[in-house]
């Protein structure tokens, strides 16, 4: 699959950069919060089911799911905070950052009740379990491309994901099929949750200059020379991505092609996991919609903030507290 | 791989080779009646004058008895006279059901617990098919630890921790945990 995105045979050298070339590189805080407050949000609202789940053996599954999450998102923030100037720690990051500063899909932080329940509604499983489903299936292939990345640090804790995501794989793909191909209920409710929850999909392909500097091998000279700069900032600079005016910054010429080669791999590889099982659970994939959300660049929607203040609230009422 | 598991004693100095082995025996806090050398988590262990460091290697990303390991095995350093030691986590090779020892695999069985199966492989887990899950067939050819019987369903992908699965054996009827393969 990876062999669709990567250019031929690049060759490490030891000039200066050169288009191509293949070295070793330390991903910036930016990009690494990105995955983590995926999982971060992720498991807070797959934790939310703990206590409330439709049977026992669901409710183990998602608390035991929530967990792996968790602790991916802790690799994840220790290793972000160390890369910083000052360093932080995990719960910093974790309990002291304010909405804007969390770089996770807007994807992950909707409710479970789903994109149109009131506040406090009850959680819909069918919503809950096609998010499950299309997030997990796009992390295989995010993981696959971290593991083979130019970044030591990520691809050590992308061996160790990759591997407890495909579990999870396996456990939405089968909630897929057992509540699309159920009754005619579930099959109603779940083709609905997926028309919903599609359109928050397109952040996911809307990639852009870090992502095409640690995501694959192809690297261009002005692409490194960004994420070098981003590296040694305390503050990154968000001026390339978050204009008011265009939350996702038109590629560079030189940045276009791969862009779209890096994009479309990872599309078709989501895609080959998903249509199958789309298929035996006899729901249709929804038509495309033209929503580009952009909470992986701090703009959030209403409710990140609503969960945020559950989360943090106990480690901001007792600041520097131990237990 | 196995291969990648085993810790080098050669090269270690005998006092070190019996700090080593006092870590290696210390009980799993989740499972005690398997060591953390049974399970394949402890890395390593290096010296620098009188500074001790032991590497250990999570097993799950969000294994809760992480934390508890690091300070057993720092426990442990401290009452065999080590006064500078320090636990270090290490995340590559990641670590594989399959590093779990013969011996410890002995041990989960006769605790009641089926033990894991042989390798995952690189990169690719072969799942059975759905259908023939759904129909009661298990893909993982595990047998019930108490009555040894290959008839067996499962009841739970996620058990009592995050690494274990629920069955139940069709023959005996009893339930019984099975550590996933990783």
């Amino acid at each position: 699959m990876l062999q669709e995105t990567d250019p031929p045979t690049p060759q490490p050298t030891t000039g200066p950069e050169t288009p191509g070339a293949v070295r070793a590189a330390t991903a910036p805080p930016e990009f690494v919060l990105r995955w983590a407050d995926n999982a971060l949000i992720h498991s807070q609202r797959l934790g939310e089911w703990t206590g409330h789940g439709p049977v026992l053996e669901e409710d183990i599954a998602l608390a035991n799911i929530a967990l792996d999450h968790l602790g991916q998102a802790r690799m994840l923030l220790s290793h972000a905070g160390r890369l910083m100037d000052p360093p932080q720690t995990e719960d910093d990051l974790a309990y002291f950052r304010d909405a804007a500063a969390f770089r996770n899909f807007t994807a992950l932080e909707l409710p479970n009740s789903g994109v149109h329940a009131a506040r406090g509604a009850q959680g819909d499983y069918a919503f809950t379990i096609v998010r499950h489903a299309l997030y997990s299936a796009y992390m295989l292939a995010v993981w696959e491309r971290l593991l083979a990345g130019p970044d030591a640090n990520l691809a050590q804790i992308a061996g160790k994901a990759i591997k407890e995501t495909r579990y999870h794989w396996r456990h939405a793909s089968d909630w897929l099929v057992k509540l699309g191909d159920g009754t005619e209920p579930s099959h109603q409710r779940m083709q609905m949750a997926l028309e919903q929850f599609m359109p928050y999909t397109n952040e996911w392909f809307a990639l852009d200059a870090l992502d095409l500097a640690f995501l694959s091998r192809h690297v261009t000279s002005d692409c490194r020379a960004h994420s070098a700069r981003s590296a040694g900032d305390a503050a990154p600079d968000h001026a390339h991505f978050s204009r008011p005016d265009q939350c996702h910054i038109a590629a560079a010429a030189d940045f276009r092609q791969p862009l779209e080669a890096l994009a479309g791999g990872l599309r078709a590889q989501w895609l080959a996991l998903l249509e199958p099982v789309l298929a035996e659970s006899t729901l249709t994939w929804p038509s495309p919609s033209a929503l580009l959300t952009c909470g992986r660049y701090g703009r959030h929607g209403e409710h990140l903030s609503v969960l945020l203040a559950e989360l943090q609230s106990v480690a901001r009422a007792h600041p520097g507290a131990q237990w | 791989m196995s291969s990648d598991a085993p810790v080098a004693h050669s090269t270690l100095a005998a006092v070190d080779t019996a700090l080593l082995e006092a870590v290696c025996a210390i009980p799993d806090p989740e499972i005690p009646v398997i060591t953390l050398g049974d399970l394949g988590v402890v890395r390593g262990l290096s010296r620098r004058d009188a500074h001790v460091e032991v590497q250990i290697t999570p097993t799950y990303c969000g294994c809760p008895a992480t934390e508890m390991i690091r300070s057993e095995v720092l426990q442990t350093l401290h009452a065999l006279g080590e006064t500078s030691a320090q636990v270090r986590i290490v995340l590559s090779p990641a670590w594989s059901s399959t590093w779990i020892s013969e011996d410890g695999r002995q041990k989960l069985r006769a605790y009641g617990i089926a033990p894991p199966g042989p390798s995952c492989g690189g990169t690719s887990i072969r799942w059975m098919d759905r259908r023939a899950r759904s129909a009661g067939h298990d893909e993982s050819g595990l047998r019930c630890p108490r009555c040894d019987s290959g008839e067996v369903e499962r009841l739970s992908e996620f058990g009592s921790t995050p690494c274990k699965a629920l069955y139940r054996c069709l023959a005996c009827r009893e339930p019984f945990d099975f550590f996933k393969t990783l």
